[in-house]
């Protein structure tokens, strides 16, 4: 599951990294491979709404936005059991949060370390800030400042998927990458 | 508060009159340790009282002190329809054959009195039948309180405490509390809230009002504050939290997360986790000059420190051979000879299959309790400094947290019995054998007691 989202995510990552902003992929394929439908998530609504007009719609959302960036970037990459190193699939989507906050060098943000619920809180508090710095270490290792990201961990107290499941497993041991200023719009 | 209205305790000026029975012999001693530890009989009747109002305050107070007796799984409380001698005064010695013809090994006989201004006197001795004497209670030939009668639950706590200790020699830890995490909401948005309860779950109520996430609470050793973590300020930060005035602080500010705070067994220090740039280490900050000494520094997560009662070892988790397990140091930093083998800082005492966390010296000193995570299932378990002697006590789908009651004989702990299931408190024994689960007011989890009040 894990490789087939970010093989998708790439593809319309690809089209942004090349400007061609017109002729990104339908919105409805996006969404659909950005959302495993099972997930709920549950993190804070972005920081204001966006105004969606009808073109937009067709062109998905404007470049710079949150929204934006959730859905041509990605905000979240995901780990392996007990384990916080960035494998290919996540440095492609860190990559692609590097150019874009390259772009947009007003934007901070918040890397969220996350753990799923087979650990302890204490041990899994250690681990998922761990997980938000290997992710803050890669991004500034693209170039960007260190000032601009702020890291915390949530250990196992903020599961986007509820159940005790191998599959919500997978989605919950994640860093999710927040913008909390700066954003167009 | 209730917790903090003095309790008049004196000897039973009564008790004179029987100033020429035979002197207190050697305590019949409960052996917990043992698997197959017998229980011990104890018939406690019906307190007498001097009105109507008077005998539901002693109703009450004999629930109390039964239920606090049976949940140790210690004691047989014998049914009164089986008691002979109807005539009972806690003036009197009992008729000691009535008594052992059923097998009563103790007996317990109290009486309420309410008196002209309203206080409430309650009264209280225990014999020993098969002797023929009186069990001493705190030394003394009886016990006699005279409080409020919303002090009610304390009293019959306090008695419970006193058969404990007079007949297993350990101390007793009725009247205690538990602080714990209540827990509401669906999981992807849990509204989790610092709470208190007694240790038997009455008198629960809330101190945190749930608008920022809180984790684990552990009450200080010496006075009424608590330790815990919160996200109050966005970053997770160790806070203290002084029961008497509802006021808590930060335990300072510094860049990194702190977390998995417990008190030293003096009280005077705070010892943690501090994580920095993605590394967690073991910290200590003394409270009075709030100044912070950095007791590890290794790349691997340290983490769930605990100190050994008195004061000079410290047990944590670390995953620095890999995966997370127990290791012992010295509160000052010097080598230690490794029971594995070899001379480290740190000694590694786990070995098992899994990973092992969340470590708590008993207050004992004998034991170290820890959650065990292996082939998919949590143990709580319990396993000598040296890790000799490792003993799981409970599995479940997840186990976890285990704190000890003040006199290290239980431990409490939280549990989700199946996937999906909320949490739970439970206590368990060190046999294993007396599991039981403690009613809290919804979903409970990252348990810890308090030392006996008084």
């Amino acid at each position: 599951m894990k490789n087939k989202m970010f093989k998708l995510v790439s593809v319309a990552g690809i089209a942004l990294a090349l400007g061609a902003c017109a002729s990104n992929p339908p919105v409805e394929e996006e969404v659909a491979v950005t959302t495993p439908p099972p997930v709920r998530d549950t993190t804070p609504p972005p920081v204001r709404d966006e105004v969606v007009t009808s073109r937009e719609v067709v062109q998905g959302p404007p470049p710079g936005t949150v929204q934006d960036f959730i859905v041509n970037v990605g905000e979240r990459v995901y780990f392996d059991t007990d384990r916080y190193n960035l494998d290919a699939d996540d440095m492609a989507v860190l990559n692609r949060q590097a150019a874009w906050l390259q772009a947009y060098p007003t934007v901070r943000i918040m890397v969220a370390g996350n753990c799923d619920e087979r650990g302890t809180r204490e041990y899994n508090l250690g681990l998922g800030e761990r997980r938000a710095n290997s992710v803050k270490d890669y991004l500034v290792s693209r170039g960007i400042s260190a000032d601009r990201i702020e890291t915390i961990s949530y250990g196992k107290e903020r599961p986007i998927d509820g159940r005790s499941t191998p599959e919500a497993w997978e989605v919950n041991r994640n860093s999710h990458t927040q913008i909390v200023s700066g954003q167009v719009g | 508060m209730l917790f903090r209205q003095t309790l008049f305790s004196m000897g039973l000026a009564v008790a004179s009159c029987f100033a020429c029975m035979v002197p207190a012999s050697a305590q019949i001693n409960v052996e917990i340790n043992q698997a197959s530890a017998r229980e011990f009989r104890v018939a406690l009747p019906d307190f007498n009282a001097n009105t109507p109002e008077a005998q539901a305050l002693a109703d009450q107070i004999t629930a109390i002190m039964r239920n606090d007796l049976r949940s140790t799984g210690l004691f047989d409380l014998l049914t009164p329809d089986s008691f002979i001698q109807q005539d009972l005064s806690v003036l009197v010695q009992p008729r000691f054959a009535d008594w052992r013809i059923i097998d009563t090994e103790s007996l317990g006989i109290g009486e309420v009195e309410i008196m002209d201004d309203g206080r409430m006197r309650v009264a209280f001795r225990l014999w020993d039948t098969a002797q023929e004497q009186e069990h001493l209670l705190s030394g003394r030939r009886g016990r006699q309180y005279v409080t409020t009668s919303e002090n009610l639950r304390r009293v019959a706590h306090v008695l419970a405490d006193d058969i404990y200790t007079s007949l297993t020699g350990d101390e007793g830890y009725f009247d205690s509390r538990i602080v714990f995490i209540a827990e509401s909401g669906p999981r992807t948005a849990r509204v989790k809230r610092l709470a208190i309860m007694d240790q038997d779950g009455a008198n629960a109520e809330f101190l945190t009002n749930g608008q920022h996430t809180v984790l684990t609470p552990r009450f200080s050793p010496s006075d009424q504050t608590i330790t815990y973590m919160t996200y109050e300020r966005g970053r997770p930060q160790v806070y203290l939290f002084d029961i008497e005035t509802g006021r808590s602080e930060a335990l300072g500010q510094f860049q990194g997360m702190t977390y998995a705070p417990r008190f030293s067994p003096d009280g005077n220090s705070v010892i943690m986790a501090q994580a920095d740039n993605g590394n967690s280490d073991i910290y200590i900050m003394d409270l009075n000059s709030r100044r912070r000494t950095r007791l590890t520094d290794h790349p691997a997560i340290d983490t769930s420190p605990s100190m050994s009662p008195d004061g000079d070892e410290i047990v944590f988790t670390s995953d620095r051979g890999g995966t997370p397990q127990l290791y012992v140091m010295n509160r000052d930093g010097s080598m230690r000879t490794c029971p594995s083998g070899g001379r480290d800082v740190a000694c590694r005492i786990t070995f098992g299959s899994g990973r092992y966390s969340t470590p708590v010296w008993s207050p004992r000193g004998d034991l170290i309790a820890f959650t065990r995570q292996a082939n998919g299932r949590f143990y709580i378990g319990v396993i000598e400094p040296d890790g000799e002697g490792e003993r799981l006590l409970t599995e479940a789908y997840l186990d976890e947290g285990p704190a000890w009651s003040p006199n290290g004989r239980v431990i409490i702990f939280f549990r989700e019995d199946r996937p999906g299931a909320s949490p739970a408190l439970y206590t368990v024994d060190l046999t294993g054998r007396n599991l039981r689960r403690l009613n809290t007011p919804g979903d409970a989890s990252d348990p810890a007691w308090s030392p006996t009040l008084r």
